[in-house]
This record gives C-alpha cells, sequence and structure tokens, in this order.
C-alpha cells in the first residue's frame, strides 16, 4: 500500500505532518498514518491558547480499535483547531493533508522545523 | 514470548492481515478495516480464524456426570448433535472460564473453550477429573485442530456447495444448512477431512463454527472464501470480532469475566441450572440468584460524536456528584450504531435501563445511558 507523501511539507517520526506558512504552521497526520489507523471515530484537539512543546502529547486521534496520541512536531501556542473534525472526524482519513488538519500553532522556535524529516526521508522511513 | 502462530497465518499474510498480539498469539486484527469488516458480517458474511481457541475431548460412561459437576448449565439436556453455552466455575463461584459444551454421541462431548484459558482450564479439569473415577477420558486437542467461524445471514446458502460431504455422525442432518442453532454434526469431506460443523457462533447472525484438523483447516478457509466471494463474504479480523460481540454484550473472558466475578454478577444466570444438582461454585452461585449481588454487568450507550469508551475507564453516577460506582470492562465505537457502546459493572439500583450515568475519558465526562441486552437489534 503506497501512501501520499506531499512534497511541500515537513515530518515528524511519530507520523505528523507539518505546513509552515510564516511564522506559524498546520499540524495533522499523514496519509501512512490514517491508514494505519482506519476508521477515525473521535478527535480530541487541544484547547486554542495552549502552549505545545515539541514531541509533547497534544491531541488523540481515535479509531473503532484504540487511541492514539498525536504529538505536536513544534513549540508554539495553539491559534487554531479544526472545528470540522468535531462532526466529521473520518475527514482525518480521506483528506489527511486537507480539511483533515488538527491545529494551527504559531511558532515560539522556528528553527525546530528545520530538524523535521523532509519528505524523502519520510517516505524512506515508512518504506512506502 | 514467543507469540503463536494459528495453521491461517500464511493465509492471513497472504489476505493482507494486520496482525497484532491476542491472548498469547499472533493473530489478524482486520484486514480491510473493521467497520467495513463489521458491516460484511451483519448485512453478507465474514470468514474469521478462530484456530487459537482451544478443543478438549471428553469421552467415557463418566462424561456426563463429570461435566455436569464441573459446569453450571446441565449437559443432560442435550441430545446427541446439540451445543450449549456453559460456564467453568471455581469453588467460590468465580469463572475459569466460559465455552461451548457439544455431546458428539451418547458418552462423547466436545468443548470449545477461550485461547487465553486453555492452560488454567485444562489444569482446572484434570483436578476435578481426579475424583470422577475410572471411565473418563479428558484429551487436550487444541493443538490438534484448527477452526474458522463463518457468521453472517448470507452464510447458510452457500456453506453446502464449499464442500462435497457426507454427514457421520452428530446431529442427524445430511448438509450443514440444515443444522439448526446449537446443533452439530460431522462430515467426511474428501480434500478436508473430518469437519466438525456447528451452527454457533459470536456474531449474533447466523452462521457456523467449522472444526478441521489443523493442516486441513487452509484448505476449509481458501475453499469457503472462493464460494463465498460470490456472495460478498470476506475474511474479518478480531477487530470486528470484538465490536459485533460487543453489540450483541456476548462476555469475553478478561474482560466481562475473570475468577473473582461470577456468572450471576455478569448476567449469565439463564446458563446456571441450580436445579441439576451439585456442581462446582453452586453454593455461592444460589445465594446470589436467591438474595441479589452487590454489582451487576450493565450494557450502556453513549450519544453521537463523543470519545468511545475504553476498558477500565471510570463509570461515573451523575445523580452523586458524579462519584465513582464502576469501570468499563468492554467499550467500543458501535459501527452499527455510530455510537460509542459497551458493558461495565455497577450497583443493582443503577443498572436498571434507562439510568443515566457517566463515562469518564480522560478527565472529561461524556454522558451515557444504561440500555437493555443486547444493544443492537436488528
Amino acid at each position: 500500500m503506497s501512501s501520499k507523501v506531499p512534497a511541500d511539507l515537513k515530518y515528524a517520526k511519530s507520523h505528523e505532518w507539518l505546513r509552515v506558512e510564516g511564522d506559524t504552521a498546520t499540524v495533522g497526520i499523514t496519509d501512512h498514518a490514517q491508514h494505519e489507523l482506519t476508521d477515525v471515530v473521535f478527535v480530541e484537539l487541544p484547547a486554542q491558547g495552549r502552549k505545545v512543546a515539541a514531541g509533547e502529547a497534544c491531541a488523540v486521534v481515535e479509531s473503532v480499535k484504540t487511541a492514539s496520541d498525536i504529538y505536536s512536531p513544534v513549540s508554539g501556542e495553539v491559534i487554531a483547531v479544526n472545528p470540522q473534525l468535531a462532526s466529521d472526524p473520518s475527514l482525518v482519513n480521506s483528506q489527511p493533508y486537507g480539511d483533515g488538519w488538527f491545529y494551527k500553532v504559531r511558532l515560539s522556535n522556528p528553527t525546530e522545523a528545520a530538524s523535521l524529516m523532509s519528505p524523502s526521508d519520510y517516505q524512506a522511513s515508512i518504506g512506502a | 514470548m514467543t507469540l503463536r502462530r494459528t495453521p491461517l497465518y500464511a493465509a492471513h499474510q497472504k489476505a493482507g492481515g494486520k496482525l497484532i498480539e491476542f491472548g498469547g498469539w499472533e493473530m489478524p486484527v482486520q484486514y480491510s478495516s473493521i467497520v467495513d469488516e463489521h458491516l460484511a458480517v451483519r448485512r453478507a458474511a465474514g470468514l474469521f480464524d478462530i484456530s487459537h481457541m482451544g478443543e478438549v475431548q471428553v469421552r467415557g460412561p463418566q462424561a456426563e456426570a463429570f461435566l455436569n459437576r464441573l459446569l453450571t448449565n446441565d449437559v443432560r439436556k442435550l441430545a446427541v448433535g446439540q451445543g450449549q453455552y456453559t460456564v467453568m466455575c471455581n469453588e467460590r463461584g468465580g469463572v475459569v472460564d466460559d465455552l461451548y459444551a457439544y455431546r458428539l454421541d451418547a458418552q462423547e462431548f466436545f468443548l470449545i473453550v477461550n485461547a487465553s484459558r486453555v492452560a488454567e482450564d485444562v489444569a482446572w479439569m484434570r483436578k476435578a477429573a481426579e475424583t470422577a473415577g475410572p471411565g473418563l477420558e479428558l484429551r487436550d486437542r487444541s493443538d490438534a485442530y484448527g477452526a474458522v467461524a463463518l457468521q453472517g445471514p448470507k452464510s447458510r446458502a452457500f456453506i453446502d456447495p464449499c464442500f462435497p460431504l457426507s454427514a457421520t455422525g452428530g446431529s442427524p442432518v445430511t448438509r450443514p444448512s440444515e443444522l439448526l442453532k446449537n446443533q452439530i454434526a460431522l462430515f467426511e469431506t474428501t480434500d478436508a477431512g473430518t469437519l466438525l460443523i456447528a451452527c454457533t457462533g459470536y456474531s449474533g447472525e447466523d452462521g457456523f463454527e467449522i472444526v478441521a484438523a489443523s493442516d486441513k483447516i487452509e484448505t476449509v478457509w481458501n475453499t469457503i472464501l472462493a464460494v463465498g466471494h460470490a456472495h460478498c463474504c470476506q475474511p474479518a479480523g478480531l477487530g470486528a470480532r470484538d465490536t459485533l460481540r460487543t453489540e450483541m454484550c456476548y462476555p469475553l473472558y478478561g474482560h466481562e469475566l475473570d475468577e473473582h466475578t461470577t456468572p450471576i454478577e455478569a448476567g449469565l444466570g439463564f446458563f446456571v441450572a441450580l436445579d441439576k444438582g451439585e456442581f462446582i461454585g453452586r453454593a455461592t452461585l444460589a445465594e446470589q440468584k436467591a438474595h441479589g449481588t452487590s454489582r451487576r454487568c450493565v450494557a450502556f450507550r453513549m450519544g453521537e460524536k463523543t470519545a468511545p469508551p475504553r476498558p477500565q475507564y471510570p463509570i461515573l453516577d451523575p445523580s452523586s456528584g458524579s462519584a465513582r460506582i464502576g469501570v468499563v470492562v468492554s467499550g467500543t465505537q458501535s459501527p452499527s450504531l455510530n455510537c460509542g457502546i459497551g458493558m461495565g459493572y455497577a450497583p443493582p439500583a443503577l443498572s436498571a435501563p434507562g439510568t443515566a450515568l457517566e463515562i469518564e475519558v480522560r478527565g472529561r465526562k461524556w454522558p451515557a445511558t444504561v440500555v437493555k441486552k443486547p444493544i443492537f437489534r436488528k
């Protein structure tokens, strides 16, 4: 099963993606991660305004079988969460890089993003 | 610990099964998705590997008397070719295992037990057999057999064409499709040797459980999938097995049942035959049937769009300041109902259908309502 790994994103080992836009970034989980989870039925998002540290568990995604922690790839303040996931968590499965995004963060340490994986490194890490 | 593999391990890999640990075994949790497989079983048919389950043969002139002392249900009610759900208790009435007992012949019984409990079960049976006297043969045949469960409303439509076979024992039928609920028969086949086919299962749907020699079960698996393809039969994993049985409120050992829980507390009083005479655990069970228990296994349902309940989550009582009154033992998202469902233990005063409860999920309280079992009805 080949997974999509868009070229314009950065990736964490724990299968989150990061889209940097200036001093903010959007976070979600990868196509590979949603495929492994299958059937996402609930997403718990961080509170707006919460300060998260890189590597900190800050969201939970639940499939039929299990609850999995989502780790923030970068440090910063949560400035928006995806309101659509409450009513339609399956967006994580159908559009992991689009309408299935989790939250937006104002970067407190913009250099962190550089230490994340490139698309080709992430692709290699999942054997895709 | 090395995980054990069933004779269908290669077949699961070939079918794209995602393998996980379950009760010391490496088993497929899903092939396509749990929801997809669950709905296939409710609407058409699904095929499960249940080769990890244990099989025990009990034979001889003392077999019936032995089993009636060992198990809570009354095996005297079983005609040849019939099976019953039953429970094996310890002296305190706690559950050693829950199982199916089939009578294959006047003095021959076949027990199907939980994978995770085979060693404990056989040890407990052997201990009980010490006082049974001669005329009792007890054999653990778990390694000799593989088994599959074909479940779903379409199962009966294609079970016969799967195998050219002739009935050789058990229920007096000529074809598997003639088997009624809880009946079992032996069939001789050309490709898969001797098959034991029972009209039983763990999904709440019509269907069959098929036992074959370990080295023949892959033939059975492949044949059913090939013939069933036209009837939308697909392989189904432990994930769907769990969601299906939770919707039906069927207990799973280690969740609803353990050695400190009695079948009366678990709501299995129907399978406890107090009128049959002495049996292991009877004193406690009789007392509980007469005077009630301090806790009961209740089924509950949550609203839509809530976090699914999981085992070990606290159950709270909203009428008394969200005091903790019990714990979830089984919980999942119901693919049929699209909401969280589960079972847990609660005091009798909070066990009536309609009672409002709360389930605590990561520090947050979500409303739940006690419902009548089963949680899902077609």
